[in-house]
C-alpha cells in the first residue's frame, strides 16, 4: 500500500520535472511540445478512488501551469482527463475491470493503446479549447492539436515501454 | 436535508470536477485581461530555483558562444566610445543619469506559446520592479511584469499582449510593435501612416520610439521583412524581423528609467484634470 503511494509520487515530481525541464524544450517543427505528464494518469492505479484522482489531477495540471506561465490551461486539462478516466477505461475494457485482480498490463495492447489514445485526445481537446479564449488564431490551433496529440502518443507510448514493470 | 446530503455524496465526483474546471477557468480568463498581474507565474521561489538550478548546468554548454556575443558587444561599444567628440565635462554623479542598467540571466525561455514570458534571476532584491525595459546586447526583449524577492517574469515581445512603441530609424514616423503568434523570428509593427511616398524600405532598421517611459530611444528592434497597406488602405502593416535569436537567449540588460514615475504621475495629473 505504502509503496504504490510512494511510486505514485515519485511519478508525480519525476513527470513534471521531465515535462518542464525536457519536453517544453523540444519545439519539433518550432512549435510542438509533446505533454507527456497524461502517462500519470495511463500509470494511476485502476482500483483508486476517483474523487482523490480529480485532486491529484488538479495538483498535477497547476503544477506544469506554474512552470510553463500558461495561466491554467493545463489544470483544467488535466482535471477534465482525471474526470473521464473512469468511463474511458469502461469503454476501452468493458466488464473485465470489474474484477479486482484487473490490471492494465493483463489487457491487449490494443486496448492499452486505444485508453492512452483517449486520454490523450480529452486532455488536447480541452486544452486547446481552452486556449481559443486566448487565442483568436484557429487554423493554427487545429494544425497544433493534430501535431502535439500525434507527438505526446508517440513519446508517451515510448516512455511507457521504457519505464513498463515486467509482466510476471 | 438528507437528499441534499445524499445528492452531494453520490455526485461528488462531478462535483468536484465541476468546481476544479471553474476555478482554472476563473484563472485563465482572469489572467488573460490586458495588463493584469498574474497571480501565479513561474517567477515564484519554487519554480524560481529548479529553473535556475537547470540554467546553471545548461550555461556551461554555451560559454563559448556567450563570450563571443560579449566580445562582439565590447567591440560595437568601444568603437563608439572612442569616436565620441570630446567632451570638456563628466558627470561622475550615476544618481544624476536617466536610466540605471542592471544585468541578468535567462533561467527560463519560451517562444512556442501564443503568450510567451520569461524568468530572469534578479528580483526586487535587486530592485527590478513591473515595467522595466529588459533587452540583450542585440535588442530589445520585453518588459517586467512582475518580480518575485529573486526573480522576475518577463513578458516578451512575442506575447499577443505586448505593446512596444517603436519607430522607423531616423525618422520619427512611429507605430506600436505586436505579434501575431505566427513565427517567433517576425514581429509586426503597426499604425504607420500612410504617405506619398512609403517613409521606408524593405531592410530598413526599427528601433524603440521615444514615446514610451519603459524603453530608451533607438534600441534596435529588428529589420523590415516586407510591408503592405491594411484593409482600410490608410496605415501599412510591417513585418519585422527581430535582431535577437529568440530561441537563445542567457544574458540580459534590464533598464530602469528613474523619471518614469514623474512621467507617470504628470500623465496622471492630466487625465484627471481633462
Amino acid at each position: 500500500m505504502t509503496d504504490s503511494y510512494l511510486l505514485g509520487v515519485i511519478r508525480f515530481i519525476g513527470l513534471v520535472l521531465a515535462q518542464v525541464l525536457v519536453f517544453n524544450h523540444l519545439n519539433i517543427l518550432d512549435t510542438v511540445n509533446p505533454m507527456i505528464y497524461i502517462l500519470f494518469f495511463f500509470w494511476y492505479p485502476i482500483q483508486e478512488n476517483r474523487t482523490v484522482l480529480i485532486g491529484v489531477g488538479f495538483l498535477l495540471g497547476f503544477s506544469i501551469d506554474l512552470f510553463s506561465d500558461t495561466m491554467a490551461l493545463h489544470t483544467a486539462a488535466a482535471v477534465t482527463t482525471a474526470f473521464l478516466r473512469y468511463p474511458i477505461m469502461r469503454f476501452v475494457f468493458g466488464v473485465n475491470m470489474e474484477f479486482q485482480n484487473f490490471r492494465i498490463s493483463s489487457s491487449t495492447r490494443v486496448q492499452q493503446y486505444s485508453f492512452l489514445a483517449l486520454l490523450i485526445v480529452i486532455h488536447h481537446l480541452t486544452f486547446f479549447m481552452m486556449e481559443i479564449f486566448s487565442l483568436s488564431n484557429l487554423l493554427l490551433i487545429l494544425k497544433r492539436v493534430v501535431l502535439t496529440g500525434v507527438s505526446t502518443f508517440v513519446f508517451s507510448v515510448l516512455l511507457a515501454a521504457l519505464f513498463s514493470r515486467r509482466k510476471e | 436535508m438528507q437528499r441534499i446530503i445524499d445528492f452531494i455524496l453520490r455526485n461528488k465526483n462531478t462535483l468536484l470536477f465541476a468546481l476544479l474546471f471553474i476555478i482554472s477557468l476563473f484563472l485563465t480568463i482572469q489572467n488573460n485581461d490586458f495588463h493584469r498581474s498574474r497571480y501565479f507565474n513561474s517567477a515564484n521561489w519554487l519554480t524560481g530555483s529548479v529553473y535556475s538550478t537547470s540554467a546553471s548546468v545548461r550555461g556551461y554548454f554555451n560559454l563559448r558562444q556567450e563570450y563571443e556575443k560579449l566580445l562582439e558587444e565590447n567591440r560595437r561599444l568601444n568603437s563608439r566610445l572612442f569616436n565620441l567628440p570630446p567632451m570638456d565635462t563628466i558627470t561622475l554623479d550615476t544618481a544624476q543619469l536617466d536610466y540605471a542598467v542592471l544585468s541578468g540571466r535567462v533561467i527560463k525561455n519560451s517562444y512556442v506559446e501564443a503568450n510567451n514570458y520569461i524568468t530572469i534571476n534578479r528580483g526586487s532584491r535587486d530592485s527590478v520592479m513591473q515595467d522595466m525595459a529588459v533587452i540583450t546586447s542585440l535588442g530589445i526583449l520585453g518588459i517586467v511584469e512582475k518580480s518575485s524577492a529573486n526573480f522576475a517574469s518577463v513578458q516578451s515581445v512575442l506575447n499577443s499582449k505586448s505593446n512596444i512603441n517603436a519607430k522607423i530609424l531616423h525618422t520619427d514616423y512611429f507605430g506600436s510593435l505586436t505579434w501575431n503568434q505566427k513565427d517567433f523570428r517576425i514581429v509586426q509593427l503597426e499604425d504607420i501612416p500612410r504617405l506619398e511616398t512609403p517613409p521606408m524600405k524593405v531592410g530598413d532598421t526599427i528601433v524603440t520610439g521615444a514615446m514610451s517611459s519603459i524603453f530608451p530611444e533607438n534600441i534596435p528592434i529588428g529589420t523590415i521583412e516586407q510591408f503592405s497597406l491594411n484593409a482600410a488602405g490608410s496605415l501599412y502593416n510591417i513585418d519585422v524581423r527581430l535582431f535577437n535569436d529568440m530561441t537563445n537567449l542567457r544574458e540580459v540588460y534590464i533598464i530602469r528609467y528613474r523619471k518614469r514615475p514623474e512621467v507617470l504621475e504628470l500623465e496622471n495629473d492630466v487625465l484627471n484634470d481633462g
